[in-house]
């Protein structure tokens, strides 16, 4: 569970006449040149441009651009260190990517 | 229009806009149907008949002979139609025999109701698609059945090629270090039809790669390449026409995943249905097997050929002997297997 | 595709595997619950890239294979009204019941429709108003909000010829379900990404702190996957049990509110059968006494067929990670995707089908 693909919003219908409800947001979002439409009722604060993340025809989740760089941003930093150290790790080391909480930590 | 003569109600063809179970008949209207129709659109030129069997004048002593039946709902979809893959879709499995084809052979079902000039049409192109190729259609067969019992219409056809090469094609003669080229990016007939049927809207619309497969076979031949096999993927994809040929032929074949070329909105809609491009239908791709040392003469080859102008080398054939398909992918190698029913989306 | 292609770069892969090789000291059991990242194992083989210590299991993340067999018989006997017209995803038309399949009730005169989408059945419904249009809303979290759209949407938009027949199920009770076994191996989770951009990532601390595993959200692509696998095996081998989000370019630690809310009006949390494993309690949704009008085992008598397994099937130990596929010894032979016995080798997400396709011999 669960096939969710990426794909960029193109164009927001905000629902019109006097029946309305959020729940019937749409939109029409591009995966790689497949344009579909797309329920945007979860995602009330996308804008044209955002990538969101689309489960049966349902926006569930928005992309965070920043954390999507994550762990290139890592792999750029483990070639720099020069990969294949035979050490473990310390804790300063770690693979946590950056701004990930932890259930020890502060609540966000 | 023509007025039949005689005392039966002079109602002329072009009043009937669609398809009556009498067309079916075997009397003048279905005579009517078949001249007005059929011979003008396949043998305008050629004396305006069509019989039952007809006697063919071939050169040569080897001859290949195929059959095949097409159902395709929607019966016209983004590049093509029923009509055009009927005779493209026959010509190609003569090809893969390296066989010139010919003449076809074509049998109609037609449902009651169906609009004379949707069958107006269809029949046009096939007209068109034999020209294109050079074959005659020279023989045919016309049922009507009760409005319900198939949609709108089937076709089915029997093809007859010529064979004037020396060589035998086939799964038999692949070897170990034989070079598996594939003649175009794949999934383009499947995803196209599939987005008819589902309403997927394209940025760039794509169209079925529905074409006839002679011209890049003949190249092949006539540069006197040594062709061990040749496979038009059809159903199943190219996984299913892979996994044929290395069971039937009990060899094992290698292929890498980057190399297998996918045009990016077929890959995008396979992404969202859950599909494996792989066993995504095709319809004017094939695959051809020949000793690796003429892998890249048979690329350069047919990329002059417009329809295999995207041909790439994916992989060779090992020297294992169990009948079994490799890829090589992101973690490692897994195997490729057939699909085994249809293809269902998933939501997982 | 962008926010896909990057994420499968066999270099980046091999190189954060590389990385995972340097650290581990142990062995550890790490078990995957969700069938997308089953299936993105198998197909990227993944695994292959895994230093020996580390093994992988699968859990059971897969909708359709855990839904129970009476579910799929109560779906047909609904099916074949007349006045229905049963929507489903496409693969739960050939997960066997008791005797047949959706596929099988098709053919014998069930009008049964494929859809990628339950918004795709309340469109035929408001289309087809003298027939009853039954959406089967399978699935976990991440489908849930879908559904309770669905029956919110024909509720706003009056339409009454509309009902669901619920059989979802709640990924957390599963895992206390695996970890609380006496003989339990596991030492570590890879939660489903998509599942907690829904949910979030609290619900999973308490698990975490209770039987000390480290969790972490994970993707589904082959460097989410990896690095997943990265996070939590060097939390095991530093003694950590914390839940770290893999997956933090789609999952926000608090998940989807909207979304979450919306699930919450429509749907109540009730005990479930899950196929293969037993009633797990507060496990699965139902639809509130509000939406009961909506619910299709209350607007259709349909009387429940008391099904049993076949006995050669051992998708449960399957689905708990206790057994492998190929160590099933109707694997392949009894149990082939074109007969198979239980759900886990007719869903295409579930682990039998997918070791039959992409492995069908281990590779340890």
């Amino acid at each position: 569970m669960c096939l969710a693909v990426p794909g960029k919003v193109i164009r927001i219908a905000e629902p019109q006449g006097p029946n309305v409800s959020p729940l019937m947001r749409t939109g029409s979002v591009d995966f790689g040149g497949v344009v579909k439409d797309v329920n945007l009722a979860y995602v009330p604060d996308v804008k044209i441009g955002d990538y969101v993340v689309v489960h049966v025809g349902f926006a569930i989740s928005t992309m965070d651009e920043t954390e999507a760089q994550e762990v290139f941003e890592y792999l750029r930093q483990m070639e720099e260190a020069g990969d294949l150290g035979p050490d473990v790790p310390t804790s300063e080391a770690s693979m946590l990517p950056h701004g990930a909480p932890s259930a020890t930590a502060a609540t966000q | 229009m023509t007025q039949p003569t005689g005392a039966v109600c002079p109602i002329p063809l072009s009043r009937y806009p669609s398809v009556v179970m009498a067309h079916g008949g075997g009397g003048r209207l279905m005579r009517d149907l078949i001249e007005q129709v059929f011979v003008r659109a396949f043998a305008p030129n050629r004396g305006g008949h069509l019989h039952d069997a007809t006697v063919l004048n071939a050169p040569g002593t080897r001859l290949a002979m195929t059959t095949d039946g097409f159902v395709v709902r929607p019966l016209f979809f983004p590049g093509s139609d029923i009509g055009e893959l009927a005779v493209f879709g026959t010509v190609n499995d003569l090809a893969m025999s390296g066989a010139r084809p010919m003449f076809l052979s074509v049998s109609f079902i037609l449902e009651e109701g169906l609009p004379i000039e949707t069958l107006e049409r269809v029949v046009g192109s096939m007209s068109h698609a034999a020209d294109s190729v050079g074959v005659s259609i020279v023989t045919g067969d016309t049922k009507v059945v009760e409005k319900g019992r198939c949609e709108g219409l089937y076709i089915a056809t029997a093809g007859v090629g010529v064979v004037e090469h020396g060589l035998s094609i086939g799964p038999g003669e692949v070897r170990a270090g034989d070079a598996v080229i594939v003649s175009g990016d794949i999934g383009r007939h499947g995803i196209a039809v599939m987005g008819v049927r589902e309403g997927f809207v394209f940025e760039t619309e794509i169209r079925s790669d529905c074409a006839p497969l002679w011209s890049p076979i003949r190249a092949l031949l006539e540069a006197g390449l040594e062709v061990h096999c040749l496979r038009d993927l059809t159903r199943g994809g190219l996984a299913s026409a892979l996994v044929e040929i290395a069971e039937s032929a009990g060899v094992s074949i290698a292929i890498d995943e980057a190399r297998i070329p996918v045009i990016e909105p077929v890959r995008a809609a396979c992404e969202i249905l859950g599909y494996d491009p792989l066993h995504v239908a095709n319809e004017g791709r094939f695959v051809a097997f020949l000793p690796g040392d003429q892998a890249a003469t048979a690329v350069d080859i047919l990329r002059d050929v417009e329809v295999s102008s995207g041909a790439c080398l994916i992989g060779s054939v090992g020297s294992g002997d169990i009948g079994e398909v490799l890829m090589e992918t992101v973690g490692g190698v897994r195997p490729v297997d057939m699909l085994s029913g249809e293809q269902l989306p998933r939501i997982c | 595709m962008r926010f896909v292609d990057e994420y499968r770069r066999a270099e980046d892969a091999r190189r954060l595997a590389g990385r995972i090789r340097q650290i581990v000291r142990s062995p550890w059991t790490i078990m995957e619950i969700c069938g997308g990242q089953t299936h993105s194992i198998v197909r990227f083989g993944i695994d292959q890239l895994l230093p020996e210590e580390i093994n992988l299991v699968h859990g059971p993340g897969c909708p359709v294979c855990v839904t129970p067999i009476e579910m799929i018989d109560r779906s047909i006997a609904i099916a074949m009204r007349p006045e229905v017209m049963l929507c489903s995803f496409g693969d739960m038309l050939r997960v066997p019941g008791s005797s047949k399949d959706l596929m099988a009730a098709k053919a014998a005169g069930a009008d049964v429709r494929m859809v990628y989408s339950p918004l795709d059945a309340v469109e035929l419904a408001r289309s087809n108003p003298d027939r009853e249009v039954v959406f089967f809303a399978v699935g976990f979290e991440t489908t849930a909000p879908a559904n309770a759209g669905a029956v919110e949407m024909a509720r706003v938009s009056g339409i009454s010829n509309f009902s669901l027949l619920v059989s979802h199920v709640l990924v957390p009770p599963a895992i206390e379900a695996i970890l609380g076994a006496p003989d339990r191996a596991v030492n570590g989770f890879l939660a489903a990404g998509h599942v907690c951009t829904v949910t979030g990532c609290v619900e999973y601390e308490p698990i975490a702190e209770r039987y000390k595993v480290p969790i972490v959200v994970t993707g589904f692509e082959p460097l989410d996957i990896v690095q997943g696998i990265l996070m939590c095996v060097e939390q095991l081998e530093r003694g950590t049990h914390e839940v770290q989000n893999q997956y933090a370019r789609a999952v926000r630690y608090e998940g989807n509110p909207t979304a979450t809310a919306l699930v919450n009006r429509v749907f109540e949390v009730v005990d479930r059968k899950w196929r293969g494993i037993g009633v797990i309690p507060m496990s699965g949704l139902r639809l509130r006494e509000e939406y009961a009008v909506y619910d299709a085992e209350r607007r259709f008598d349909v009387a429940a067929v008391a099904a049993d397994e076949s006995p050669d099937c051992i998708s449960g130990l399957v689905l708990q990670g206790l057994k492998r596929p190929h160590e099933c010894p109707a694997f392949g032979t009894a149990c082939t995707p074109e007969r198979p016995l239980g759900a886990t080798m007719v869903s295409s997400e579930g682990a039998c089908a997918a070791y039959y396709r992409y492995r069908r011999r281990p590779t340890h």
